[in-house]
């Protein structure tokens, strides 16, 4: 069978008697039907025997295994080494999905990421009758609403993908507990939707901290786009007028605002009414961008051509309350 | 070689980054690119419509389309939100004939019809799929052999990949991009390999918290600088309010002292054509650019 020669770069750190990590480097050759998990595995029978890393159900399900290899999250029993190849070259790097919690090897102290999905009540609310006399249904169209959402197998990948919480804001939810929140958000027989969404609305830790850059949905080895749950998830908390009003939600609201005025951004407009008083803050960047002529004043504010056709769909089109 | 394309402006080129508006009109011009703007478009959102209202924010992108279509021009963005939002409205609506259907109720009320018949680029994209790097290579004039210059992609052009794959031939690596480090290439300039160039900067939570973007945007901008950068580049303009405006914030945030001019993509291109600082609007940038 064809084989292909790879050189591996594997992190190693033992947290109990190492003061820094190392890399080992290891070459092989990898057939086409190797997985990262097996090679994972050769690694320890071939290599060395201490090589640490969480593996159990080999199938996709229990997610369990994730790494980085070259910074991307990878679900190692899903992944085949060719396609790594193919993205990334023949040297490859494995790490752990994040290095600042390693405790051996690959393995990573994941209590960061279960307390925060702990945080958005994960499991169903909802009075049950003990003594049934039909089955509870759920038809096919609100099952549907959950848009899979159910399928996440917590392995983390997302998480450790999000920039916020490896670089910018630890306490940050991240998109696994956001989309474990959705998944029951989105639930027809659950009673505490609103609970969930007060909590999904906070400032610092909920989906307004999400920066959209969908890493999260690139990490994802189920392929449930992370990002379009957050999406929803604000689109939730206007629904159910949750939403507190803050210079998060101003912001969302505000877009819709200078558009029915201009069509475009008034950008000055939608800080000052996002803002409110705050707006002074803002006040020695504005006068840096003004000096470069940056800074559009209200009488020569661009307007779209044809607004009155704006003004009209957005009075015929318009969904959401604020 | 005869291109023609309507340009979708969105509101930053028109606002607060006007040097990116000029240096798009300038480059295309020194190109032979034939740009025709798309003066009745709306903003496209930025993501944020879409939080609030995601019918509404297909129904304004569809209609931005269908002045693209009316014109039955290719329509380009110089925003890689633009981009996005343009991009998934029309995936959406030509995926799901449904949905198509009910936005074109609305469109209909105003006597427009999306129909779905033309393409939505970055305008870096078009440029290296319709023009090609080899015939702007040929273009050079002022190579830029002496600079070491980072390229800041800006999440929204390259993911999700599948959206960024549906809609350019190039078929551009989420993890290992290269378009505009090959077009610095052409360029004769030398592309600064950092971990950073296919970050986030942090721009949409600029407001709420800012101290995630700063830390973000700061982050890249060391990583760059720490990589013998002498200059960044990026395709997006609201990167560039972060990267470029907001930078002193994010040396701050960082703890480090930052000052590295960060250009948009057609002025780099312009400074190679041999376009003049006036005509790329270099004096708009905060961050002096000293390079010329």
């Amino acid at each position: 069978m064809e084989k292909t020669k790879v050189t591996l770069n594997v992190f190693r750190f033992n947290a109990e008697t190492d003061y820094l990590p190392h890399y080992d480097t290891i070459e092989m050759e990898v057939s086409k039907d190797e997985v990262v998990l097996d090679v994972l595995n050769r690694i320890k029978w071939e290599h060395d025997g201490s090589f640490t890393y969480r593996r159990s159900c080999r199938h996709g399900i229990c997610g369990s295994c994730a790494i980085k290899v070259n910074g991307r999250s990878t679900l190692a029993c899903k992944e085949r080494m060719v396609d790594m190849i193919e993205l990334f070259g023949n040297e490859l790097t494995f790490d752990p999905v994040s290095r600042s919690r390693a405790i051996k090897d690959m393995v990573v102290d994941k209590s960061d990421f279960w307390k925060k999905h702990d945080s958005v009540i994960p499991y169903l609310k909802a009075d049950i009758d003990e003594h049934p006399e039909s089955e509870n249904i759920v038809p096919p169209q609100e099952a549907e609403k959950l848009e899979e959402a159910d399928y996440c197998i917590q392995c983390g990948c997302c998480y450790y993908a999000c920039p916020v919480v490896n670089e910018a804001n630890e306490d940050y939810f991240g998109p696994a507990a956001l989309v474990k929140a959705y998944r029951f958000t989105s639930d027809s027989r659950d009673s505490a939707k609103k609970e969930r969404l007060q909590i999904v609305d906070k400032l610092s830790v909920g989906v307004w901290d999400c920066v959209k850059c969908f890493e999260c949905t690139q990490a994802c080895p189920k392929e449930l786009d992370p990002m379009s749950k957050i999406t929803k998830l604000h689109n939730q908390l206007f629904e159910e007028g949750v939403a507190e009003n803050n210079v998060a939600s101003r912001h969302a609201v505000g877009f819709k605002k200078s558009i029915e005025k201009h069509g475009l951004l008034d950008e000055g407009m939608l800080v000052a009414y996002s803002e409110g008083c705050a707006v002074f803050k803002h006040v020695p960047e504005a006068l840096a961008m003004w000096k470069k002529g940056k800074i559009v004043m209200p009488w020569d504010m661009p307007k779209s051509k044809n607004l009155d056709e704006i003004k009209k769909l957005i009075k015929i089109s318009s969904t959401a309350k604020f | 070689m005869s291109l023609k394309y309507a340009l979708y402006t969105g509101c930053t080129a028109r606002e607060s980054t006007p040097e990116l508006l000029k240096s798009t009109m300038a480059v295309a011009e020194k190109l032979g690119i034939e740009l025709v703007l798309l003066d009745e478009a709306s903003c496209c959102g930025a993501s944020h419509l879409q939080d609030f209202d995601d019918f509404l924010s297909l129904v304004l992108n569809a209609r931005n389309i269908c002045y693209a279509e009316k014109l039955e021009l290719p329509m380009i963005t110089i925003c890689n939100t633009c981009q996005l939002n343009t991009a998934l409205t029309k995936k959406r609506l030509d995926e799901n004939p449904e949905l198509k259907e009910r936005v074109n109720e609305k469109l209909g009320e105003v006597g427009l019809e999306y129909r779905g018949t033309v393409s939505v680029r970055h305008f870096l994209y078009a440029l290296i799929e319709d023009y090609g790097l080899e015939n702007i290579k040929k273009k050079v004039t002022r190579p830029l052999s002496t600079i070491n210059i980072a390229p800041f992609y800006g999440c929204h052009n390259i993911r999700p990949s599948e959206l960024h794959h549906h809609f350019n031939r190039t078929k551009e690596s989420p993890y290992m991009p290269t378009s505009l480090d090959d077009l610095i290439e052409a360029l004769e300039g030398n592309s600064v390999d950092y971990e950073h160039k296919n970050r986030c900067c942090g721009f949409h939570v600029d407001l709420q918290a800012p101290k995630t973007a700063n830390r973000l945007s700061g982050n890249a901008l060391v990583d760059a600088i720490d990589n013998n950068a002498d200059v960044m580049v990026t395709p997006c303009p609201l990167c560039h309010l972060n990267l470029d405006v907001k930078q002193h914030a994010a040396a701050k945030e960082v703890g480090r002292e930052i000052n590295l001019p960060v250009l948009h993509l057609p002025q780099l291109i312009g400074l190679a054509l041999g376009c003049t600082p006036e005509e790329l609007g270099l004096n708009h940038n905060v961050t002096d650019v000293t390079l010329v």
